[in-house]
């Protein structure tokens, strides 16, 4: 388990990062959401000590992290990059080398992770001349060729097709089904809530929430419901214990302030005609985090 | 996991090393340019060998009993004339320079006939003269040094300049491109810094070697193994001055092109670097016959590669002389590493607008 406790981190008198408390469990896709310059990338950098803490500690299971730990890291910078004249695999394989290892080990892992993401048939390519699309599966693979032990990388879907979005997301599922930790920023709200286990909520550099999906869905989604009747429906107004989203001839949304007024709004609805559909409605993450940043 | 051993600095410095090594072998550039300078290098070593060697000869004719006499002296390029008069009308033409006819009487047996000035060396070179004992040799033949001035000013400028540009390039290509994060992340900033003086310094050793290596076979292969002795020591001194002052040029390199986050910036960030390795070729090139300026030169780090193995050549410094110098450089050169890796360190991660010295040396 990677743990953050109290962060800070100031740039020339802005303080950027403020009592940053959050932790990475093992084998969870963690998403990290904020809005732009809300300290993300500021965190990612302080975890691989790519930038020092002004203060606050960063521990793995326990321990502060030392040069060695974040060795075995895999890292994805937001700005990318890899050198424009060397070849992706030659390029993959001195990366894994400069991660300590050995030359065998470095091919074999550079090849079975071009194919795994589709690059493959690019390995004696040189990098100025990939797609944009296809730099960052090579990228990516900068990132897990040494088989780290636990993996932080910023935006790693921004600049993907639908397609290379999911082999990357299948990539990403198979690193934390072995029970690494996964860190991942993303701006694409739908992709975090399809992957994330956990959830990192930061704001104005401060963390507004952190916890299971589950966890927060609970704790900042209110209960939405919709219902369908199969006649007009605009009697639900005024009925106590409903708040009314939206209403449109037979159909309204509307969150209820306990399990037991929707309920009763359905028995109602049976009562006066009848009822459609009826379905309490997940909040989305976006729904959070506009919640969340309130 | 077998697969994995914690790399050890020297394991980091080695393929970072390596990498700077492969990719300059990689560039056309630099491979066609070094084969330029190699050619030229070896043209005019063979070129001046060729023009000594033509020009030391004197063409003479001679006639009768004189031929054997010229013959036998080994500067003279004979021709066969059959009578005294064939041998003057040979002068008037000037196909010869002089005529070596037998002279009864005179000392030596012959005498010499020319055009309209007396053949002063072809005279000297007929005269059998006394054994010459020097009680102060070592005075250099002020053509010679000229040249040695321009060869070690110039050897050391286009190496210091040709790798120095490249470790800015490679610098500045990793803060462009943003793999700096990564490289961070995975290795210190001193092992990527001390692997990139080390490839470069390494690169810049074996060209000078080979520069050198043809020279020495050029200058033994066209007959001057003389003059490649009297260079010996010198060489020897450039070569070591060579690698500490290549590396704390390497080190200032790098520092200052760390300071920009564009490859259009390196010119103007690097260019006080740049003045402080063409000082010293300027002013041996100018100074080569003035005692005080090429003694303070062998003292100041920046120029002491060039100006000691100079004074060396001419023989003008002591024996513990290049010893103190070499000491003053690798004091310099090891403050010059501390100072560098500080503002690389610092400075590496800031892209953007240029970063100020002052800002990177604090933090």
């Amino acid at each position: 388990m990677l743990e953050l406790v109290n962060v800070n981190r100031s740039f020339g008198g802005t303080r950027v990062l403020r009592d940053v408390t959050f932790s990475i469990a093992h084998g969870r896709m963690t998403g990290f959401v904020g809005a732009n310059g809300a300290g993300k990338t500021t965190t990612m950098r302080i975890i691989l000590g790519v930038l020092s803490a002004d203060s606050g500690t960063v521990t793995r299971d326990g321990r502060p992290l030392e040069t060695a730990d974040r060795r075995r890291f895999g890292y994805m910078p937001e700005e990318r990059g890899l050198y424009p004249k060397m070849k992706v695999a030659e390029q993959i394989v001195y990366l894994a080398r400069l991660h300590g290892l050995n030359p065998a080990a470095a091919q074999r892992n550079t090849a079975t992770l071009l194919d795994q993401l589709g690059l493959g048939e690019r390995a004696d390519t040189t990098v100025e001349s990939l797609s944009l699309g296809n730099q960052q599966r090579a990228q990516i693979a900068a990132a897990l060729v040494h088989d780290p032990e636990i993996l932080v990388l910023d935006e790693p879907f921004s600049g993907l097709d639908p397609i290379a979005v999911e082999t990357v997301q299948g990539v990403l599922k198979e690193r934390a089904a072995r029970g690494v930790p996964v860190l991942f920023s993303s701006h694409q709200l739908d992709i975090v809530e399809r992957l994330c286990d956990d959830l990192v909520v930061i704001a104005e550099g401060a963390i507004r929430a952190s916890g299971s999906r589950e966890k927060l869905r609970a704790e900042f989604g209110e209960s939405r419901y919709e219902l369908e009747a199969t006649s007009d429906i605009a009697w639900v107004r005024g009925t106590p214990g409903i708040e009314i989203e939206a209403l449109d001839g037979a159909t309204v949304t509307f969150r209820a302030d306990t399990a037991d007024a929707a309920q009763n709004l359905l028995r109602t609805a049976l009562e006066r005609g009848g009822v459609a559909r009826f379905a309490p409605q997940e909040p989305s993450l976006a729904q959070i985090f506009h919640e969340v940043i309130q | 996991m077998t697969d994995y051993r914690e790399p050890s600095f020297a394991n980091s410095v080695n393929l970072v090393a390596a990498r700077e090594i492969r990719m300059k072998l990689r560039s056309k550039a630099f491979l066609i340019s070094t084969g330029i300078l190699m050619l030229a290098v070896l043209a005019s070593v063979l070129v001046g060998g060729l023009v000594s060697t033509t020009a030391s000869k004197t063409n003479v004719a001679a006639t009768g009993a004189a031929v054997a006499f010229a013959e036998a002296i080994p500067t003279l390029n004979v021709t066969v004339a059959d009578s005294v008069d064939t041998a003057k009308s040979l002068v008037r033409e000037g196909t010869v320079e002089a005529a070596i006819i037998p002279a009864e009487g005179s000392g030596i047996g012959v005498s010499v006939i020319a055009l309209d000035t007396v053949p002063q060396s072809l005279v000297a070179q007929l005269s059998t003269s006394p054994k010459v004992e020097l009680l102060d040799p070592g005075a250099v033949n002020p053509v010679l040094a000229y040249f040695a001035a321009i060869a070690f000013g110039i050897v050391f400028f286009m190496s210091a300049m040709t790798f120095g540009t490249t470790i800015a390039q490679s610098v500045v290509e990793e803060k462009q491109t943003r793999i700096v994060e990564i490289l961070m992340s995975t290795i210190s900033v001193r092992a990527l810094m001390a692997g990139k003086v080390i490839g470069n310094s390494i690169l810049a050793f074996a060209q000078i070697a080979v520069i050198a290596g043809l020279a020495a076979i050029g200058l033994t292969l066209t007959g001057q193994s003389s003059l490649l002795a009297s260079f010996g020591p010198s060489i020897a001194w450039f070569v070591v001055f060579f690698v500490f002052g290549f590396v704390m040029i390497a080190a200032l390199y790098a520092a200052t092109a760390s300071l920009v986050s564009r490859q259009e910036d390196v010119g103007s960030a690097t260019s006080p670097v740049m003045i402080l390795v063409m000082l010293p070729y300027i002013l041996v090139i100018a100074f080569n016959n003035n005692p005080l300026v090429l003694a303070i030169m062998s003292y100041v780090p920046f120029s002491a590669p060039v100006g000691m193995p100079m004074r060396v050549f001419l023989g003008e410094a002591a024996w513990w002389e290049p010893l103190l110098s070499l000491a003053v450089l690798l004091v310099t050169t090891a403050a010059v590493i501390v100072l560098g890796s500080r503002i690389y360190s610092n400075a590496l991660l800031r892209t953007g607008a240029r970063v100020k010295l002052s800002e990177a040396l604090s933090r």
